[in-house]
């Protein structure tokens, strides 16, 4: 099989994952450039059809990355993001889909180390798991 | 007397009724009918037959009061308000009393869900208050709860229950003023452990005289095992059974619990025919009739008067 | 409100399988607040209708739209300009919404996305609870604001049942039993010598019993 490199879709929270990727560049430690990531004002701010379009337009892997577990600049809104996720990734069992094509991550802004390491982590995940349903689907159609 | 049964002769006469009851077989298994039957029919005054206990389809109340009512004996049919609408209740009663049925008792049932057909719908048009109201109205007015005339009524004897255990207990005493104001003429009661708040309920039922207006039958459960004892405390909503309960029953070995158990239904007994009010005892023993005999013996109220 | 949860998304497939131009109606009024089938929930499901077929490699027309009300003829007749474009719809609304569709476009299928529950109110925030049967003779006014038709497991009338503990419903610990809730409301009103007061069998025919309902206001209609 040939290398796959995965398209990975990143919304990260300003407060926090965003500042860490930051740090992580000033600081020269490397993470895949696979990942892409889109700054939000909250990971709260990151609904369901957000993760669902990323899919739907052929990303093979999306996570949201926010606050720790009571650091949330707007209280609760990492804990939100979270069920959100998890509402997915409940979604796409029910379509067939790997769950795992989408997470959820929890960083400060100083941990610009931990955010190379999930970034890393998450796409050997999705490396694991192959290209997203929509890049074969479209490929086992055309050979039928 | 308003009624031919034995029961409402027995309570007339001042003398301490005694019921009992058995479960109608899930099959059709008359002969089981009749056997459990047979075990209590010199010991009792009445035989309750369950409507649909916990649920779980059976034999109707109805059909197997008939077989008992056919051996010479007394049934009292439960009717629960969860299998039947006011139609099908009353085309039942008229059916039950044109086989020499004349006791019977109202309730609501137990719901679904604790059955083996928990997807049913549950019936609930009329609830158990309403339904004594229904039967007596049938039996003094000889009339359909609908208004319509009635050729031939029934006379039926009205039973209901009473659990005094159940929350909120301040309801408890109200509760049965509502059931008596309704014109029930006797109650079976909730299976007694926990004697203690039973008599400060038959207190609150004596305050307001409602003994004056309505028989209580005081209902006495033997443990066969402290599992059952267990089992009952955890499990069957709206039982009350004391640490102590379970505690003498672990007190001896697994062999002389049923006897332990059986003791202590007949201490009850003793205790409760102190309590002003109670005018009898309905003994449940679940799946254990072969016990009643004894049960009833030991604790007095052998033989029964003939009426 | 009328309460809705959205259907197992492979029944939703199975409906739809024979189509491949879907017209994907939400309702702005219920199932917008219970998050069952608003713009919200048409845009998620849209979305994951898409992910199925193209998995498959299969390409699906979703349109989607999302109306003011689904149970009034006026709103469903903005459907019109688009049904002819489309194969079926899928409606996100409740049961009324669904059979106005129907009953208006007679020649295209209309197939049910949610599940209509209950008329409930919010208790909090993503949480729905069942208030209302439509008994058709309301009785909050005797049983102290507390309903024993929607909210006793056996609609009883008068008191409750033997299968009451800890002050919850003997069908789940989860359910508060509504005797209790009354009796406690009768008492914080004052009014404890109304619970003995005998509430009669039930006249069922407002709430359904008596055939479908129908309510026609002269001066309305």
């Amino acid at each position: 099989m040939e290398h796959f490199e995965p398209e990975i879709v990143a919304f990260c929270c300003h407060y926090c994952a965003y500042t860490a990727a930051d740090m992580a560049g000033s600081k020269r430690i490397s993470y895949p450039s696979n990942v892409k990531i889109i700054r939000v004002p909250c990971s709260g701010k990151v609904d369901a059809i957000h993760l669902m379009k990323a899919l739907e337009k052929g990303a093979d892997g999306v996570y949201v990355a926010g606050c720790l577990a009571g650091d949330c600049h707007f209280k609760n809104g990492n804990v939100r993001a979270e069920a959100r996720v998890n509402r997915v990734k409940k979604m796409l069992t029910e379509l067939g889909w790997e769950p795992d094509r989408v997470a959820m991550f929890n960083m400060s802004a100083g941990m610009g180390e931990a955010f190379a390491r999930i970034a890393k982590e998450f796409t050997e995940t999705i490396q694991k798991l192959g290209p997203s349903p929509v890049k074969t689907g479209a490929v086992n159609q055309a050979a039928s | 007397m308003k009624t031919d049964s034995r029961l409402e002769k027995v309570l007339a006469s001042g003398e301490l009724a005694v019921t009992s009851e058995c479960g109608p077989p899930r099959g059709c298994r008359p002969e089981k009918v009749k056997e459990k039957a047979a075990l209590l029919k010199d010991h009792v005054d009445g035989i309750n037959v369950t409507d649909n206990q916990t649920a779980m389809v059976r034999m109707s109340s109805c059909t197997a009061g008939i077989l008992i009512k056919q051996m010479g004996l007394d049934p009292i049919i439960q009717m629960v308000s969860r299998d039947r609408n006011r139609l099908a209740m009353q085309s039942e009663i008229i059916g039950a009393y044109s086989f020499g049925i004349n006791t019977m008792l109202c309730l609501s049932g137990d719901h679904a869900k604790f059955g083996d057909h928990p997807m049913a719908q549950g019936v609930f048009d009329i609830d158990s208050v309403q339904m004594i109201k229904m039967v007596r109205q049938m039996r003094d007015d000889g009339l359909f709860q609908g208004g319509a005339k009635i050729d031939g009524p029934p006379k039926m004897f009205v039973g209901a229950a009473a659990n005094p255990f159940a929350d909120p207990f301040e309801l408890r005493v109200m509760r049965l003023a509502k059931k008596v104001k309704a014109g029930v003429d006797f109650i079976q009661t909730q299976c007694i452990f926990n004697l203690d708040k039973f008599e400060e309920w038959m207190k609150g039922v004596v305050d307001r005289g409602l003994d004056e207006q309505v028989h209580i039958l005081a209902g006495i459960t033997p443990m066969k095992s402290v599992g059952m004892a267990r089992y009952m405390k955890n499990k069957v909503p709206g039982m009350d059974i004391p640490d102590d309960v379970i505690k003498r029953l672990e007190g001896v070995s697994k062999e002389q619990q049923p006897e332990e158990g059986i003791k202590m239904a007949v201490e009850s007994i003793e205790r409760l025919k102190q309590v002003k009010g109670v005018h009898g005892f309905h003994i449940m023993a679940i799946e254990w009739e072969e016990k009643v005999p004894q049960i009833v013996e030991k604790a007095g109220l052998f033989p029964r008067p003939k009426v | 409100m009328i309460t809705a949860e959205q259907k197992p998304i492979q029944e939703i497939i199975q409906y739809i399988a024979p189509y491949s131009r879907i017209l994907l109606v939400g309702c702005n009024e219920c199932v917008t607040v219970c998050a069952a089938g608003g713009r919200k929930e048409v845009g998620l499901l849209a979305s994951a209708l898409h992910l199925s077929h193209l998995k498959q490699g299969k390409n699906i027309d979703i349109r989607e739209i999302t109306l003011e009300r689904q149970c009034d003829p006026e709103y469903v007749e903005e459907l019109a300009p688009y049904i002819d474009g489309v194969d079926a719809v899928v409606s996100m609304a409740c049961g009324c919404g669904v059979q106005t569709i129907a009953g208006r476009f007679k020649k295209t299928p209309v197939f049910p996305a949610v599940n209509t529950r209950f008329m409930g109110a919010s208790l909090s925030q993503g949480v729905w609870a069942e208030r209302c049967k439509g008994c058709g003779d309301c009785v909050l006014g005797i049983t102290g604001g507390v309903c024993p038709v929607a909210r006793c497991s056996k609609h009883l009338f008068n008191g409750p049942c033997g299968g009451t503990s800890h002050g919850q419903c003997e069908v789940s610990q989860d359910i508060d039993c509504a005797w209790r809730l009354i009796w406690e409301r009768l008492k914080e009103l004052g009014l404890e010598s109304r619970y003995e007061e005998l509430m009669e069998a039930k006249d069922w025919r407002p709430g359904g019993a008596g055939g479908p309902g129908t309510i026609i206001r002269e001066d309305l209609a």
